[in-house]
């Protein structure tokens, strides 16, 4: 729309005060991408039954275009070099939560002994249920995503991704997988299950990408 | 690649009230290309000097209606965008949205059924798209079938605190007597009228069996509302043995932590 729309007698919550965490509104609003609003709370959002696999029979593995796939069983996994990650959560159905406080390893972490064929470029993340995401390699590299286990200082709620989860900070939240139980490296990208049906590929959340074609 | 899906202005051609908390706004809009039933649009707000908020509202109304759409949206008490439309919306007042969007949690008619819908609350606005989709769909197979074929079986669950805040009370209980295989069931979680002999508590898994018995275990399932209620319907229709890829669905309402 070329001109500026403006909704009759729309003024908006303008909060004045900082929030409970003491953040102040010019921080709250710097820190909000187009079109998102803050809450406290921790929404779910997923398209289906929340599936619940044991620990015993959960196990993370990294395949397709590796030297060597690997694999960590659940105690393998949680023995690995974690760290604790503060990071601003926005969710496609408009929710952005501060500040959230999680636990997990760095993709880079797993994929420090993994020798990835010179062809690598993208990697699909899967998931107990089918669910899958996308993401090209350079999106997640150097720091850029974990895979989180616990969740404000307890183990990850399965209603929100537990055991395990992938997470993507600077994506919309879809992306950032839950009950991830694999991450296939390729050389092609590879739409995974929003992305096919009409989200944004890449979905970045500051250039506001939801759907496809923004 | 694909289209983007462009913002346009509709026109508020009528408001009604659902209940006295929940409100329908009819939204005039000629560029409107058609949706699925399930599916929803973002609305945006914009003030004088560029603030601006988005929220996003399933589309209650069914695809055969050309030219306009209805949503319909609980006031939440202190709602930034919710108590400015029941507050400020009137008729002749323009909007700017853009959609269908959503591309999974659909049902259309050629998908077939049976067909289990449960809802919370405002929940039932998409699955509401959905009964009204049926029952069109049903209207015209049984116009054009000698042998009256009736519509795809169906079956609504609604969960509600009270009679008084029953979503679409009147028009359900048309759609259940037409006669073409569309019943609801409703559970009043707080309060009953008098002589009340329906469920009255909340949604759990006996009641579920006993609302999918007629229907049978091959089901397509759309579950909306809550989360708690949500996962309730999800994870007990898969202990009732529905095939996890046949339950959809979709969340919103408050969310506990
Ligand atoms: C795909 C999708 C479809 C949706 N469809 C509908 C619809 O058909 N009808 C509809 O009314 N809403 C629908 N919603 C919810 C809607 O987008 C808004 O979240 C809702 O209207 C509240 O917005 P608000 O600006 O009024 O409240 P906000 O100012 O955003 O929130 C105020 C406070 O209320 C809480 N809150 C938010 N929603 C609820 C709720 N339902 N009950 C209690 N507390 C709440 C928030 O956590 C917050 O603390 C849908 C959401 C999604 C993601």
């Amino acid at each position: 729309m070329g001109e500026r729309f403006v909704t009759r007698g729309f003024v908006g919550r303008r909060d004045a005060a900082p929030d409970a965490a003491g953040l102040s509104p010019d921080e709250r609003r710097r820190r909000t991408p187009p079109g998102q609003y803050l809450t406290p709370d921790f929404p779910v959002l997923s398209a289906g039954p929340t599936p619940r696999t044991p620990l015993d029979r959960w196990s993370l593995r990294i395949e397709g275009l590796v030297g060597q796939p690997a694999q960590w069983t659940w105690d393998e996994f949680l023995a690995l070099p974690s760290r604790d990650y503060v990071v601003d959560i926005s969710c496609v159905t408009k929710w952005t939560h501060l500040d959230m406080r999680w636990k997990g390893v760095s993709l880079d972490t797993l994929l420090e002994g993994v020798e990835l064929d010179q062809r690598a470029a993208f990697v699909v993340a899967t998931c107990d249920g089918g669910y899958t995401t996308n993401l090209p390699l350079a999106d997640v590299l150097n720091n850029q995503a974990f895979v989180a286990y616990e969740y404000d200082g307890r183990p990850l709620q399965p209603e929100h991704g537990g055991p395990a989860r992938l997470v993507v900070p600077a994506r919309y939240f879809w992306k950032s997988a839950k009950w991830i139980r694999g991450l296939r490296i390729q050389d092609r990208d590879e739409p995974g299950f929003w992305e096919s049906l009409g989200y944004h590929n890449r979905g970045d959340q500051w250039l506001e990408e939801r759907y496809s074609g923004d | 690649m694909t289209n983007a899906i462009d913002w346009q202005l509709a026109t508020v051609t009528a408001v009604r009230d659902e209940t006295p908390t929940v409100r329908t706004f009819t939204l005039g809009l000629p560029g409107w290309d058609g949706h699925r039933a399930g599916q929803h649009l973002d609305l945006r707000l914009t003030a004088e000097d560029g603030y601006s908020v988005e929220r996003s509202y399933s589309i209650a109304s069914e695809p055969e209606r050309s030219g306009e759409v209805d949503i319909t949206v609980e006031r939440i008490p202190g709602g930034e965008v919710s108590a400015f439309l029941h507050e400020v919306v009137v008729p002749g007042d323009r909007l700017e949205l853009r959609g269908p969007i959503g591309g999974y949690f659909v049902w259309e008619a050629a998908l077939g059924g049976p067909l289990l819908l449960v809802a919370g609350g405002s929940g039932v606005v998409p699955l509401m798209a959905m009964a009204r989709h049926r029952a069109r769909s049903s209207a015209a197979s049984l116009a054009t079938a000698a042998n009256g074929a009736a519509g795809t079986p169906a079956r609504l669950l609604l969960s509600s605190r009270g009679p008084e805040e029953i979503i679409y009370r009147a028009e359900l209980d048309t759609l259940a007597s037409a006669g073409d295989g569309f019943a609801v069931v409703h559970t009043l979680t707080r309060q009953q009228p008098p002589g009340w002999t329906g469920y009255a508590r909340r949604i759990d898994e006996a009641m579920l069996a006993d609302v999918l018995e007629p229907l049978g275990a091959s089901v397509r399932a759309y579950a909306c509302g809550p989360t708690a209620l949500v996962e309730t319907v999800a994870n007990g229709l898969v202990r009732l043995g529905l095939p996890p890829d046949r339950i959809r669905t979709e969340r919103f309402g408050p969310t506990g932590t």
